[in-house]
């Protein structure tokens, strides 16, 4: 138990750290057996062989984190000889037990019912979650300091515990505002364009500058209106950082968010002095960082840019004045379904308008056939082919498209001058040329796909009119091998998986 | 534990994170946020502290809610990671 007499040696200069101390042996070695497991689950990603192995070893470690927990904190103290609960006791349990019911069976419910192509605002709508329970704890802390330990000789809450509490809350708060934003924008349930305030970068400098202030005026005085006031100002801040961002930026947003929800985790794990949420926070940490800025690459933005906001506004106005009549053939599907029969090797390139189709079971059936009739089947896929890091993988892997015949972007690009034809369905800028030729373009270089150096292209897309998420058109439309395959994504493969049986 | 040691867990568990990430194949990235997401509940564990400590009516129920909202993301999280993972398939040979 935490509770007990105050401290009867003098503090420690940085901490207070008697809780700790009390806490047996047996307690902390349990948590750092959690923070391994964690380790362990990420590690285990690193091939879908061993990942749900690691997702397994991730479900140990919280059960591990929580039953120490409840052991530790309980109301019926464990080294008490035959405890006698009292009657409120079991009243505390009991809330708890329900608490995590309650939330658990949500969460099952929700995990079952998404649709693959949702995982985006469901991973959003899970770090609002995070968000707000760091806020949650940390406001617990500061309402009940003594069941945190961090109470300082005389009192107070140790001024160590006030910082890592008030980043911690701040964290949280943006978390959770941003996550909203985001989960909004990527539900379409706002509009994805960016929201543009007047001098936004004064305001959010400013309400940055005054959150740091007031967390560092919490050190000197721990009165309701600074956690309140900052609590406040850090909500705020998530919503402005993220409402002028567009949504074709959103894939950096939800890794950044990602990333904050750990660092808000680890705040909170140095309040409590507990390894496992420390050691999680700086995965989760580390990883969103990471992948925010896989993203970013992806996109040649830099992550700064990302952050000031405002990308697809600019793009929308670029695309009026490229307008052209440039000569473009157009195709069928029996002429499509008789050039891959005749191929040995198809590299097919899908996009995000490939699953807003659904056209990704029938493109494995188109695939399946192909492959029956002895053509090399490839699917290359760009990093931001999805809504989020690695979402149109999972897209592919639903409609069982195995994921050995699945290929990024670098392992795959050589492979283009060797391929009989380049199949792109539901992708436009990823395979934009004039990300490597035209400096004026708003999407000048970003890593593209090389389909021209295919001997065939084909390009289904819905008209000659749409163009991609930047805003800018296509020089691959007007090649001489190129075969535009005019209609929904969807409806054009299943004709040609029809013409492919005669 | 000082805030030293606390530290130094930290900072050597960022490069742990830092490496270990770096060797997620892309292709997992999706199940990497959502796992992380799920791991990173482990915040409940400051949210059970704070639902059984005595002594706080309002700081009790903050911790009851941060448990739900933490719970949701715990099997949520783990459960959608699941089910995601069981969909990679290999080449039938």
């Amino acid at each position: 138990m935490i509770l007990g007499a105050p401290p009867l040696n003098p503090p420690a200069p940085l901490a207070v750290v008697e809780h700790v101390a009390a806490l047996p042996a047996w307690v902390l070695l349990a948590y750092l057996a959690s923070g391994v497991l964690f380790i362990l689950a990420l590690r285990g990603l690193s091939s879908p062989a061993t990942s749900q192995r690691g997702n397994r070893q991730g479900m140990a470690g919280m059960g591990i984190a929580v039953v120490t927990t409840l052991l530790t904190q309980a109301p019926i103290p464990p080294g008490a000889l035959l405890p006698e609960p009292t009657s409120q006791d079991l009243r505390v349990l009991f809330q708890i037990l329900a608490a995590i019911a309650l939330g658990g069976t949500i969460g099952i419910v929700t995990a079952r019912r998404i649709a693959m192509t949702a995982m985006p605002q469901l991973v959003a709508a899970f770090h609002s979650l995070v968000g707000l329970a760091a806020v949650l704890v940390g406001w617990a802390a500061y309402l009940n300091p003594e069941a945190f330990g961090i109470l300082a000789a005389d009192g107070t809450i140790d001024p160590v515990s006030r910082v890592e509490m008030g980043l911690g809350i701040a964290i949280g708060a943006i978390t959770f505002s941003g996550s909203v934003i985001a989960f909004l924008k990527l539900a379409g349930k706002m509009s994805g364009a960016p929201i543009m305030l007047p001098g936004r970068h004064v305001i959010n400098l400013g309400t940055l500058a005054a959150i740091l202030g007031l967390t560092a005026w919490f050190t000197q005085d721990e009165a309701l209106w600074v956690i309140a006031t900052l609590t406040a100002l850090a909500f705020l801040i998530g919503f402005l950082l993220i409402i002028p961002i567009g949504g074709a930026d959103m894939p950096v947003v939800v890794s950044m968010l990602n990333s904050y929800s750990g660092w808000a985790a680890a705040a909170m794990g140095f309040t409590l002095h507990n390894t496992a949420m420390i050691i999680t926070g700086a995965l989760v940490g580390s990883s969103g960082a990471i992948l925010s800025y896989i993203m970013c690459r992806a996109m040649n933005r830099s992550f700064i840019s990302v952050i000031a906001g405002g990308f697809g506004a600019e793009a929308g106005a670029i695309a009026d004045g490229t307008k052209t009549d440039r000569p473009w053939k157009r195709g069928s599907a029996e002429d499509a379904a008789f050039l891959l029969e005749q191929a040995e090797s198809v590299i097919i390139v899908p996009g995000y308008g490939m699953a807003v189709a659904q056209a990704q079971h029938v493109l494995r059936e188109m695939g399946d056939q192909l492959k029956k009739q002895g053509v090399s089947v490839k699917y290359a896929i760009h990093p931001v082919a999805g809504r989020m890091p690695g979402h149109m993988n999972v897209l592919l892997a639903e409609a069982n498209v195995p994921y050995d015949e699945v290929f990024e972007l670098e392992d795959i690009n050589s492979e283009f001058s060797q391929a009989d034809i380049a199949f792109i369905i539901g992708a436009n800028d990823v395979v934009n040329p004039a990300a490597k030729t035209d400096k004026s373009s708003p999407i000048y270089g970003m890593p593209v796909f090389d389909v021209g150096n295919a001997k065939t292209v084909m390009f289904i897309k819905r008209s000659m009119g749409g163009v991609g998420y930047a805003g800018v058109d296509n020089d691959v439309f007007y090649m001489d091998q190129t075969m535009m395959l005019l209609g929904d994504a969807k409806k054009m493969v299943e004709e040609i998986v029809k013409s492919l049986g005669h | 534990m000082d805030f030293i040691s606390i530290l130094s867990i930290f900072v050597l568990a960022c490069f742990v994170g830092y490496y270990v990430v770096w060797s997620v194949t892309p292709a997992l990235h999706t199940p990497l946020m959502a796992v992380t997401n799920a791991i990173s509940s482990v915040i409940i564990v400051g949210a059970l502290v704070a639902a059984a400590a005595k002594g706080s009516f309002e700081a009790t129920w903050l911790g009851l809610i941060g448990v739900v909202l933490a719970s949701v993301n715990i099997f949520g999280g783990f459960a959608v990671t699941a089910r995601m993972l069981a969909m990679y398939k290999k080449k039938e040979r």
